[in-house]
Formats: C-alpha cells, sequence, structure tokens
C-alpha cells in the first residue's frame, strides 16, 4: 500500500478505486475489515480526512459498509460485488476503446484484434 | 477556528502584513506556503500571540489572541530554543511542567515512535533528531491549534518521512487544527486539506486541495507555480 497517488488527481477517488480494485480481484474478500481511517492514513500516508472522506464515498456505493463501534467492512451483498466487478470492467473498456478511437482504430480492427490477442497469437505484424 | 480580522503587521516601516482576512476552520492540516520574507512567519507569530497586530484583530474559537494563547496554541518555532544540558527526557519533563495541557503518555508513545533516546543530552543530538524532539513537544500537547514553523527544514529525507508519518499518526484532527509553513512540499502535499499562499504580505489564494484537484486536476506544485512565476 505504498504506491504513491498522483497529486494532480483527488486522493480520495484513486485511494477508493484502489480499494475497489483489490475487492474485485478478491485481495479483500465480502466480510473483511478495512484497516480504520487512522490505519489506512498511516499505511498509505495521506490525511486521516481524506481517508474518512474515501470510506464515506464507499460506502454510499454499498461495496463497504460501517459498523457501529465496529469498523468498515467489505459488503457481503452479491449484487453490489457484482455490479462493481461489471462497473470496474466497463470503465477499463471504455477507457481502451477511447484511446483506441483517438488513434484511429476502426471497431472491426479492435474487436479482430482482441480475438487474436485473447487466443494467445499475438499479431505484431 | 481561527480568524484574521483585517489584519495589518508592521515591523518599524517595513510591512509584513497587510490588511488580511482569513478563517481557518477546526480540524484542517493547513499548509501555508510562500517565498522567504513573504509572511509566514508573522503569520504563525501572530496566531500564537508572540506578535501583536498593528492593525485589525486575531480571534480563536471567539477569543481574542493575546499573550495569554498559549493556553490554546502549541507553537514549534523554526528556532532551537530548548535547554542544552538537558537530556530529552528532562526536556520533555520540562515542558510537562510548563504545560498543563501536555500529554507525558502521549510524548512518550511519539518518542518510541521517533526512536529518540530518552537519556541523550540536547546538546549532542543531530540536527534531525532535534527536529523529532521539536515534534515530541509540539504534538504531546492536547490544544486546538498546533502552529509549525518550517518543521521539515534542513532534515533528511528519512527524518522528514518520519515526520510526515508522525504528524499523521498523532493529530488528532477531529479536533486540532494545524498550520504548517514549509518550502518541502511534496512531502506534505497527501496530507494537506488546505493551502495558503502568501505574497509580499498579502493571502493571494487559500484553497481545499483535494478540489484544486477534482476540479482543475491541478496538484500543488502547478498551482504554486501559477502564483509565484
Amino acid at each position: 500500500m505504498t504506491d504513491t497517488f498522483q497529486s494532480s488527481q483527488p486522493i480520495y477517488l484513486q485511494l477508493a478505486d484502489r480499494l475497489n480494485r483489490q475487492i474485485v480481484s478478491g485481495e479483500l474478500k465480502p466480510g473483511d475489515k478495512l484497516p480504520s481511517v487512522r490505519e489506512m492514513a498511516v499505511s498509505s500516508k495521506v490525511n486521516p480526512n481524506t481517508v474518512q472522506r474515501t470510506y464515506r464515498e464507499l460506502e454510499a456505493s454499498g461495496i463497504v459498509e460501517s459498523r457501529r463501534g465496529q469498523g468498515t467492512f467489505v459488503t457481503e451483498n452479491e449484487e453490489i460485488l457484482f455490479s462493481t466487478r461489471e462497473k470496474l470492467k466497463n470503465d477499463q473498456i471504455e477507457h481502451f476503446i477511447q484511446v483506441m478511437h483517438d488513434m484511429g482504430y476502426e471497431n472491426e480492427e479492435i474487436q479482430a484484434g482482441l480475438r487474436i490477442y485473447l487466443e494467445g497469437g499475438r499479431s505484431n505484424d | 477556528m481561527i480568524e484574521f480580522k483585517n489584519v495589518t503587521k508592521r515591523y518599524m516601516t517595513k510591512t509584513a502584513l497587510r490588511d488580511v482576512c482569513l478563517k481557518l476552520d477546526k480540524g484542517k492540516i493547513i499548509g501555508l506556503v510562500g517565498l522567504n520574507g513573504a509572511g509566514k512567519s508573522t503569520t504563525m507569530k501572530l496566531i500564537a500571540g508572540l506578535v501583536t497586530p498593528t492593525k485589525g484583530s486575531i480571534e480563536i474559537d471567539g477569543s481574542k489572541v493575546t499573550r495569554r494563547i498559549a493556553s490554546k496554541v502549541s507553537y514549534l518555532s523554526e528556532l532551537d530554543e530548548y535547554y542544552s544540558f538537558y537530556t530529552v527526557q528532562q526536556t520533555i519533563d520540562f515542558f510537562a511542567s510548563q504545560f498543563a495541557d501536555f500529554n507525558k503518555d502521549k510524548a512518550e508513545e511519539i518518542r518510541a515512535y521517533m526512536n529518540l533516546d530518552a537519556n541523550t543530552k540536547v546538546k549532542h543530538l543531530s540536527k534531525g533528531n532535534r527536529g523529532r524532539l521539536k515534534i515530541i513537544l509540539t504534538l504531546s500537547r492536547e490544544v486546538p491549534v498546533l502552529l509549525m514553523d518550517e518543521p521539515l527544514s534542513g532534515l533528511d529525507p528519512l527524518v522528514r518521512d518520519s515526520i510526515v508519518k508522525g504528524l499523521i499518526t498523532f493529530v488528532d484532527t477531529e479536533k486540532q487544527t494545524v498550520l504548517l509553513s514549509t518550502h518541502q512540499i511534496m512531502e506534505v502535499e497527501m496530507i494537506l486539506d488546505e493551502v495558503l499562499a502568501i505574497k509580499d504580505g498579502e493571502i493571494v489564494d487559500h484553497r481545499n486541495v483535494e478540489d484544486l484537484r477534482y476540479d482543475e486536476q491541478q496538484g500543488i506544485l502547478e498551482w504554486m507555480s501559477a502564483i509565484y512565476e
């Protein structure tokens, strides 16, 4: 958790993004307790107020739940876990397609390229 | 909350601060940036009650700042001003005897965290360790306002890092406001809630750092270079 943050993007969003990815990848499992605000602030070297905001943000999206007096936990609600997983996937695809379109690739070329790549043979010519 | 109402400070003929109006909210860590001589230390000393405004007034939580404001303010000076013949422990004990709000348990906790030997005499401390001692003494007081004038200046990167971590660990961001001046923006930019830019005795900008990133996709350094170039 010592990766650095980009100084020109809001830290609370970067931290939320990082935690979402850890949940989707399974590094953080449903029902896991997140570190306390202070612990998270120290380990990621950011302001505790920022961590507080990240946790609020994640709580609003439903991916974590805070239990009074116990802390913040990854949700066990499968619907939310699934939709978060989908959302992160779609975000990445959207970003990828945007970049490809900006460079002038057509959808057919992108699809063909993806198929070949995923089937194992990298087309590099 | 700290409030400046039309504060001007002159030293003889030199104007250090000019008609400053300012509100600093509770529970924030605020960076004060500016070139040498811009008025950073004067701003700190005015809040600490160590110098008085030539015009205007300053209030902390509604009460006017006077020499007696020390009960609400912990001030880390950019100078070293401890008894060199005391040990670290004796210096901590001395501070505890001077300030009723000094938490000795917290001081011990921070001292251990900073890995500073309790029995070394102040005169035998390296510059980095004197920097750590100052942090211990400043953060151990349970007061609403912590002022830190250049806490990182002249220290090596490892010491700066341990001081920044110490701030995250030991400042109570629910109750305490921290105002710190620094030239080492890179080191502190991830822990600041707000930044204040001071230039030729005037506050020229005051921003919430996350809003600055969100609204303008700018970090503090880009924001500063637009102000000071």
